[in-house]
């Protein structure tokens, strides 16, 4: 039954929309982390999609997957503060390379699309709960 | 007996079929919008309403010994899938269109739902044949 299917592709998609607003959480929540655990200032992180055949290859439709987690390889910001800490000997301070504007973007797209595939299960719910009272 | 129902229903179920399996394919289109190189895809539903009306037996067919045993269905398993012509190409090289999938996705439920109440009251009249009422 391919309606059982859109759950999977729905769920799919909504796993791998999470999990991007997790990296856009965590790359907005490090804007200003100057040091990290690495003692390297902190690198952007974006998440990177990939479409998952289901259901045979046949059948022409695909679920979501994450296929990895990549450091977004733009350099990094440098600040004039010669009073922090972490300045260097000409008084400059590295910052993450983190874009707010980008992420504040990157993060209305994927609730948004989180809000599309929980309509769409929804709709398949319908479907299939109209499905199994045909007859009565 | 069993062909002459068969035969009342054989088109709606085809459709129903259809119908169902567009459905994930448009719930795949909508679910990998922000997938970079994923091509969008759909069904021609006439054509493939025509070709499960013709084909009867499709490539899952079981072995018969007889030419009375009752032939399995497979018409509606073997879809062809085809690729949507993007409207706007997009540098991802994604041509989901998300407007056009949640459109085509809601009037194929809504398509979905006819065809469903449509059987029901196909089972409806033949009960009531049956009951002689």
């Amino acid at each position: 039954m391919s309606l059982f299917n859109v759950f999977n592709i729905a769920g799919s998609a909504m796993t791998a929309q999470s999990q991007r607003l997790n990296t856009v959480a965590s790359n907005l929540a490090n804007a200003d982390s100057a040091t990290s655990s690495t003692g390297q200032p902190y690198r952007a992180k974006q998440v990177v999609f990939s479409a998952m055949p289901l259901g045979g290859s046949r059948s022409g439709s695909a679920g979501v997957k994450v296929a990895g987690v990549i450091e977004d390889p733009s350099p990094m910001k440098r600040m004039y503060d010669p009073k922090h800490p972490l300045a260097d000997a000409q008084g400059f301070v590295t910052m993450p390379n983190v874009n707010v504007v980008e992420e504040m973007v990157n993060m209305i797209s994927a609730s948004r699309s989180y809000q599309n595939n929980a309509d769409m299960m929804n709709t398949a719910k319908t479907l299939l709960m109209k499905t199994l009272t045909l007859g009565q | 007996m069993i062909s002459g129902i068969d035969k009342e229903i054989g088109f709606l179920r085809d459709a129903l079929n259809l119908r169902a399996n567009r459905q994930q394919m448009l719930a795949s289109n909508i679910a990998n919008a922000d997938t970079p190189n994923y091509k969008a895809r759909d069904i021609n539903f006439a054509t493939e309403l025509q070709r499960a009306q013709g084909a009867q037996v499709g490539n899952l067919a079981m072995n018969v010994t007889s030419a009375g045993h009752m032939k399995t269905f497979a018409g509606t398993q073997n879809v062809q899938a085809l690729y949507r012509a993007a409207v706007q190409p997009s540098i991802d090289g994604n041509t989901v269109d998300m407007d056009v999938e949640r459109a085509q996705f809601t009037d194929n439920a809504i398509h979905y739902q006819f065809l469903l109440d449509s059987l029901g009251s196909k089972f409806k009249t033949m009960q009531a044949a049956i009951q002689g009422q």
